[in-house]
């Protein structure tokens, strides 16, 4: 079953799990799932329109979906999905 | 048993049997024919100056090692050393008992050279308490003398001396790096110091610019720190980034980020990136046009629900300790141009797991700021963009 790397950000969500295994076809599929089983998490991926909020980086494995085929992009069951949210934290205070 | 004679005898009797040729001779033959010119003085005398096209083998191995430079005994040599007298038993040695038919002695060595005017050369050397300091590095064939040069001549700026700027100070400036330049506008508090070992419990209350200058200098004397208390902003970001070569981006906002990044293109300047949460980091090394630069990888921040800062989320000590080394290990790479740096490349740690990811990050063409189709923006408005309100989460 595909994997999913969870964000330090979206952990509450998951129950404190930092990597959950999802079934789906696509990209697309796998992140839906997620968000069906972890209300919450869904908001922060998709937008109203249902495409993944650009502030999400999604990546297949090290290749960023949006240069494969999106969430259209087909994976398979040793593959993981990683979420990549930008993080700003540093050393207080530039 | 011979008959003891004098040094200062030894010595005329050498100088009446070699050849001396006097400076200016000398020099005019350096220019048209094809001479051999051999500085026999000792490594010290030589790296302070010498003359130039001069080979070096000090007097104490000219019998070990003139064969090596000087196979063909027939070869046209001039020997010089500080005033004539060793050159003179060095012409003496070479064309009596190693056999060099045309050798002659400098009269009056470099210091009559230099008195009628005739040029040197200075060769940029470390000191000896600069070579004992920086042996480990010397030793490194990756690093060597050249390597730890460049290092001493170079100029980094560091964005924060908290969490990631610490350790990546502390090891700079250990390292050699010539200059250090730290922004960063606030004061040590209690609650930095489970990770900001730059600083210490008396310095609490003390700018953190200052207290980490006071830190580098008591390591290493030969580092420049240039403090700049204050903020990172448009009016100021483009004068304090020109002054540096690479920028260490350990800031703790996203408009920080954004700023830093689109000042960072507009000068060329490669950005080595690093951003911590809880216990998961992220580090890229951005330069400008060779590969992708952080609007690339991230094009818009995230909602301030998903950007806690650190001070909200809390962090491991030892998380920003290894994301600031790796840092200072990318500079490392920048400045000397050894190994890979992460360009291109996002690595991703997690602590808890001890586990390193890689994601490949490509060049967006249709980036606001790096993208062929990039606008030209005012300086008043680098860092910023449409929503720029939105996502303050600093």
């Amino acid at each position: 079953m595909p994997k999913v790397k969870i964000p330090p950000v979206l952990r509450a969500q998951t129950g404190g799990e930092s990597i959950v295994e999802v079934e789906g076809e696509d990209v697309g599929a796998v992140l839906r799932g997620l968000a069906d089983a972890h209300p919450g998490v869904g908001g922060q991926l998709f937008d109203e329109s249902g495409d993944l909020n650009r502030y999400v980086n999604v990546y297949l494995n090290d290749e960023d979906v949006r240069l494969l085929g999106g969430l259209g992009t087909a994976v398979g069951g040793d593959d993981t999905v990683v979420i990549l949210p930008a993080m700003a934290g540093g050393g207080p205070t530039a | 048993m011979k008959a003891p004679v004098s040094g200062a005898d030894l010595i005329a009797r050498a100088k009446a049997e070699i050849e001396e040729v006097q400076p200016t001779e000398a020099a005019a033959e350096i220019e048209s024919a094809d001479v051999t010119l051999v500085d026999v003085r000792e490594q010290t005398e030589f790296e302070e100056r010498h003359i130039d096209g001069a080979i070096h083998i000090p007097r104490s191995y000219l019998e070990s090692r003139f064969e090596q430079f000087v196979p063909d005994r027939s070869r046209r040599i001039i020997l010089y050393c500080a005033s004539g007298i060793r050159s003179a038993l060095a012409a003496k040695t070479l064309a009596e008992d190693l056999g060099y038919e045309d050798v002659s002695s400098m009269a009056g060595g470099i210091t009559l050279w230099r008195d009628r005017g005739l040029p040197v050369v200075t060769p940029r050397s470390l000191t000896q308490e600069q070579k004992e300091r920086y042996s480990r590095h010397i030793l490194v064939p990756e690093i060597g003398l050249e390597g730890q040069m460049k290092m001493l001549d170079a100029k980094v700026l560091l964005l924060g001396a908290g969490g990631l700027g610490s350790p990546s100070a502390l090891y700079l400036a250990a390292a050699g790096i010539g200059t250090l330049g730290l922004i960063d506008d606030d004061v040590v508090d209690a609650s930095n110091l489970q990770r900001q070992v730059i600083h210490n419990t008396d310095r609490i209350g003390v700018p953190k610019t200052e207290s980490a200058r006071l830190a580098i200098e008591a390591l290493n004397p030969d580092v420049d720190v240039v403090e700049h208390h204050g903020r990172l902003d448009a009016g100021n970001v483009i004068e304090l980034l020109s002054d540096y070569d690479v920028i260490v981006d350990g800031a703790d906002n996203f408009p920080t980020r954004y700023l830093l990044n689109d000042a960072s293109v507009r000068l060329r300047k490669p950005v080595v990136s690093a951003s911590i949460l809880s216990f998961d980091g992220q580090l890229s090394t951005f330069v400008p046009y060779e590969g992708p630069c952080y609007r690339c990888l991230y094009p818009t921040p995230p909602p301030p629900e998903l950007a806690p800062s650190c001070g909200a989320a809390g962090v491991l000590g030892m998380l920003p300790g290894i994301m600031g080394l790796l840092q200072a290990l990318e500079v490392f790479k920048l400045v000397t141009g050894a190994g890979d740096p992460l360009i291109g490349r996002l690595l991703l740690f997690e602590a808890l797991g001890t586990e390193f990811t890689e994601l490949k990050v490509k060049r967006d063409p249709d980036c606001p700021i790096c993208g062929p189709n990039a606008p030209q923006i005012a300086d008043g408005d680098l860092g910023k963009f449409p929503d720029y309100d939105l996502f303050c989460a600093g």
